[in-house]
C-alpha cells in the first residue's frame, strides 16, 4: 500500500511560519527540515540511511515504498548502484577556481563518490531566467563539458525552462547521476566504527572563504581559489589502496568538515576526537576566517572528502591518497572513538578540548 | 601564520599554566570583560586547563547581548518599512525580539508562536542587508538615493569609530537618507557597575584589549585605585589570554591593584587620538539601558544635536517602542559574572541556538551560546 500523504497532515516542522535561509545553511536548522519534512513524509529505507545519495539495486523493487519494513542490510547484494541529485543555485556565477557549471558536475560526481560508486551518467536541468546572456550560459555549459570529460561522466539527459526575469538568478543548476557500486564496496555513514582513523584530502574551508570574497567584495593578499573538483578518482585510490576498510567516505560542503562528522557520529553512534594542529588549512584561508571570525570547520568545501578507515589500513590509504593529484596534502586529522557517543571533540592548538557542534544556522561574520 | 601562531603554541600555553599553578595558593574570581575573550577561552579549552582555584566569569562585553531588547523590537519595525535598505553586521541578525508572531500551522488547529529577527524580516520580504563597514552602509545610501538606509550602531568603544566616522561622512556628502540606530556602550561605567555592586564576587579584571585600542587605558587607572583592584588590558589570543590571567593572579596574590599592560603590541596608555577626536565630534556620553542589567549613568553614547538628522529613533518615530524581556531568562546574572550560563534553568531546554530566550545565546561572543556550542554543560 502507498501511505498516502495528505494535506491534513500536521506539518511536521512547526517552528518557523517560512523558510528561511538557516533552512539552507546545512547546519541543524537544514537536517531538521529534510528529516521532519522530506523523510517523514517520503519514508523509505534507502533515504533513511540519509547518505549523500541513494545506494540501491535492480533486484529489490527501486521506488517500491511497500518495502519499508524490508532490512536495509537486504539492499546489499550486488550490482548496486548510486543514484543522487543536489542543484546549484551559486552567485556570483563564476568564482576563482570555477563556475556554477563546473560545479554543478564536481559536486554531483563527489555525492556518488562518497557512496563508494563510479559515477556514469548524468542529467542536467536548467532554470534560465529571461535576460541571460547567451555568451555566459555558452561558458557554463562548456566548462560543464569540461567538467564531465575530466570526471569520466556523460551527460546523457537533461531539460530547460526558462522563467520571467525577477523569478529567478540567471541561472540554476540541477544535476543528478548514477553510478556503480564495485562488488565488496560497503561505504556508509553508520560504518564508522572505534578505533578508525579520521583522514581529509588537503586544506579545508577553501571554497566557501573564495566565494564569499567574491560575493562581499573582500580582497585579501593572495586570492583565495575554490577547491572545487571531481573527486571519483582519487575516491578509486583509497578503495584500492583499503578495499574494505574504508568504512565511511563523506564530502563535507555546506556546513563543512564540522557538519559532515557531526552527521557520522549520530548516524554510527560513536564519539569522534579531532586535533586541531592536524587539520590543514590553507594560510590566506585561515587569516580570513580570523578577519570574518569564522571558524573553518564550518566553511563550505567542494573538493575535499573525509575518509574514516580502519587503523590498520590508515597508512597505506593516506601513502594512496597523497600520491594522487588531489591529495597531495592529505592528512591524518583524528579518530573514532567509542566515548562520547554522538559528539564530536576537539584537542585545541594549545592542547585544551571542546565539543565541536553542529551550527544552528549560516555562519556570521560578528561585530568585532 | 604570522601574528596568530605564535599566540597558540602549546609549549608557550603549558609555560604559563605551570607558572599560574606554582602561583596561586587561594582562590581567586577574575572576569574577562570582552565577549571575544570569553570566545577564545572556550574554543580554545583554557578554562579547563586552569587550575581549580581560578574561577573565571564572564563580562559584559558581547554587544549584541547588551543591546535592549526593545532597540531589536525598534530595528525590527524599522526594517519592515518598504523605503527602508536596514543594514547591519551579521551577528545582530539573528537576536529575537519580543514581539510572538503567531501562526497557525494546520487544520489541527494547532497553534506556534514563534519570535521575530531582522532574518525572518527579510525572510518576509524586508530589505535587510548584512554589511562589513558601516561605509559600506553609507555607499548604498549614496547608490540608492530614492531608499532610506539605516545602519544598526551597536557596540563597545571598538565599533563606535566606524560610526562616527560613517556618520561624519554622510554629513559631509549631504546624504539626507542615511541614519543610524545607535545602542553604542562603554566599559568602564560597566565594570563600575559590577565592583560597586553589594553581590560582586569580582577579583580582578582582563579588560577589553580592542576597546583599550581606540581609548587607551588611562581611564581604569581610577576604577583599579578606588576599588583597589588589578585590571590587566589582555589580548585575544589564547596566549595573550593565559598571559593576562598570570599578570591578574601575580598582583592578586602579592596584594597590589592598578592597571597594566599585556597587549603592549596594539595598546598604548593614550590610545588612538584621532579616533577619541571623532567620537567627541560625533557622539555625547549619554546614559545607556544594559541588556539584562538595567539602566547604567553615562555609560553609552548618542549623536550629538548636531547630528541629530542622522538618528533613525527620530527619523522613523520609534522611540516609544519598549519590550518586556522573558522572565525565565537570567542573562542579566550572568552579564555580571553571577552565574554561569549553565546555572540557567533554561540552558540547553528552552534556550538554545535555534530557539534563543536571550541574547547571550544568539551571538558567537555571547557566553551562553559559547557554553553550549563548546559543550560546557
Amino acid at each position: 500500500m502507498h501511505p498516502t500523504f495528505s494535506l491534513q497532515c500536521p506539518i511536521p516542522i512547526s517552528d518557523y511560519p517560512t523558510i528561511t535561509l538557516a533552512h539552507g545553511g546545512g547546519g541543524k536548522l537544514s537536517r531538521m527540515l529534510v528529516e521532519r519534512m522530506f523523510v517523514s513524509a517520503f519514508a523509505n529505507p534507502e533515504l533513511e540511511i540519509l547518505h549523500d545519495g541513494a545506494v540501491l539495486d535492480w533486484g529489490l523493487g527501486v521506488g517500491d515504498w511497500g518495502i519499508a519494513s524490508a532490512n536495509p542490510q537486504s539492499l546489499i547484494p550486488s550490482p548496486r548502484f548510486a543514484f543522487s541529485t543536489d542543484s546549484y543555485v551559486i552567485s556570483p556565477r563564476f568564482f576563482p577556481g570555477g563556475d556554477i557549471g563546473s560545479l554543478a558536475v564536481h559536486g554531483t560526481v563527489n555525492d556518488l563518490a562518497m557512496c563508494g560508486a563510479q559515477p556514469r551518467y548524468l542529467s542536467a536541468g536548467f532554470i534560465l531566467e529571461e535576460g541571460l546572456p547567451m555568451a555566459e550560459l555558452w561558458r557554463i555549459v562548456q566548462s560543464m563539458a569540461a567538467a564531465a570529460q575530466v570526471a569520466g561522466v556523460r551527460i546523457v539527459t537533461g531539460d530547460t525552462k526558462v522563467v520571467e526575469r525577477g523569478k529567478g538568478d540567471g541561472i540554476f543548476i540541477n544535476t543528478a547521476g548514477v553510478g556503480v557500486i564495485p562488488a565488496g564496496v560497503q561505504i556508509a555513514p553508520a560504518r564508522a566504527r572505534p578505533g578508525d582513523v579520521v583522514l581529509v584530502n588537503g586544506p579545508i574551508a577553501s571554497h566557501g572563504i573564495a566565494i564569499m570574497s567574491v560575493r562581499e567584495g573582500l580582497t585579501f593578499e593572495t586570492a583565495v581559489e575554490s577547491d572545487s573538483a571531481a573527486l571519483n578518482g582519487l575516491v578509486e585510490a583509497i578503495l584500492a589502496a583499503g578495499g574494505e576498510a574504508v568504512h565511511v567516505l563523506r564530502d563535507p560542503t555546506r556546513g563543512g568538515v564540522a557538519s559532515s562528522l557531526n552527521e557520522i557520529a549520530a548516524s554510527a553512534r560513536v564519539g569522534i576526537r579531532l586535533d586541531e594542529a592536524r587539520i590543514p588549512v590553507l594560510e590566506e584561508v585561515r587569516g580570513a576566517c580570523e578577519i570574518l571570525g569564522f571558524d573553518p570547520l564550518y566553511v563550505a568545501n567542494e573538493g575535499k572528502c573525509l575518509v574514516i578507515v580502519a587503523a590498520e589500513a590508515a597508512e597505506a590509504v593516506l601513502a594512496a591518497m597523497r600520491e594522487h593529484p588531489l591529495g597531495r596534502d592529505a592528512a591524518i586529522i583524528g579518530q573514532v572513538v567509542a566515548e562520547h557517543p554522538r559528539k564530536v571533540y576537539l584537542r585545541s592548538r594549545i592542547g585544551g578540548m571542546r565539543v565541536v557542534d553542529m551550527l544552528s544556522g549560516e555562519q556570521l561574520p560578528r561585530i568585532c | 601564520m604570522r601574528f596568530v601562531d605564535e599566540y597558540r603554541n602549546e609549549a608557550d600555553a603549558r609555560k604559563f599554566l605551570n607558572a599560574i599553578e606554582r602561583l596561586v595558593t587561594r582562590g581567586w574570581t577574575i572576569m574577562e570583560i570582552c565577549g571575544g575573550q570569553t570566545h577564545t577561552l572556550i574554543k580554545s579549552g583554557i578554562d579547563r586547563l586552569l587550575p581549580p582555584q581560578i574561577t573565571l566569569v564572564h563580562g559584559p562585553g558581547c554587544p549584541v547581548c547588551v543591546t535592549p531588547l526593545e532597540l531589536i523590537d525598534r530595528a525590527i519595525a524599522i526594517a519592515r518599512r518598504p523605503e527602508v535598505i536596514f543594514t547591519s553586521f551579521g551577528d545582530m541578525l539573528r537576536v529575537p525580539g519580543s514581539a510572538q508572531q503567531t501562526f497557525e500551522v494546520s487544520q489541527t488547529s494547532k497553534v506556534s508562536r514563534v519570535a521575530q529577527d531582522l532574518l525572518s524580516v527579510k525572510a518576509q520580504g524586508g530589505d535587510v542587508r548584512m554589511v562589513y563597514s558601516p561605509l559600506d552602509a553609507v555607499k548604498l545610501a549614496q547608490a540608492h538615493p530614492d531608499r532610506q538606509v539605516v545602519f544598526f550602531a551597536v557596540g563597545f568603544e571598538t565599533t563606535a569609530p566606524g560610526n562616527a566616522m560613517a556618520v561624519w561622512q554622510a554629513q559631509q556628502m549631504g546624504l539626507t537618507n542615511f541614519s543610524i540606530l545607535c545602542s553604542h556602550v562603554l566599559v568602564p561605567p560597566a565594570m563600575e557597575a559590577i565592583l560597586g555592586s553589594p553581590d560582586n564576587q569580582v577579583q580582578g579584571f582582563l579588560a577589553a584589549g580592542h576597546v583599550c585600542t581606540v581609548m587607551g587605558y588611562w581611564e581604569y587607572e581610577p576604577l583599579a585605585e578606588k576599588y583597589r583592584t588589578p585590571i590587566i588590558v589582555t589580548g585575544f589570543e589564547p596566549l595573550d589570554l593565559l598571559q593576562g590571567i598570570y599578570m591578574t593572579v601575580k598582583a592578586l596574590e602579592e596584594g597590589r591593584w592598578g592597571v597594566e599592560n599585556q597587549y603592549t603590541r596594539a595598546v598604548t596608555r593614550g590610545g588612538n587620538r584621532p579616533a577619541q577626536k571623532l567620537l567627541a565630534e560625533v557622539f555625547d556620553v549619554s546614559d545607556r539601558q544594559w541588556r539584562g542589567i538595567g539602566l547604567i549613568p553615562r555609560s553609552g553614547y548618542r549623536l550629538r544635536p548636531a547630528y541629530a538628522a542622522f538618528d533613525a529613533e527620530q527619523r522613523f518615530g520609534v522611540g516609544g517602542v519598549t519590550a518586556q524581556e522573558s522572565p525565565l531568562c537570567i542573562a542579566g546574572q550572568i552579564l555580571q559574572g553571577l552565574k554561569k550560563p549553565h546555572e540557567c534553568s533554561a540552558f540547553g531546554g528552552q534556550c538554545t541556538p535555534e530557539h534563543p530566550l536571550g541574547a547571550p545565546m544568539v551571538s558567537s561572543e555571547g557566553a551562553c551560546a559559547a557554553y553550549y556550542s563548546y559543550g560546557r554543560m
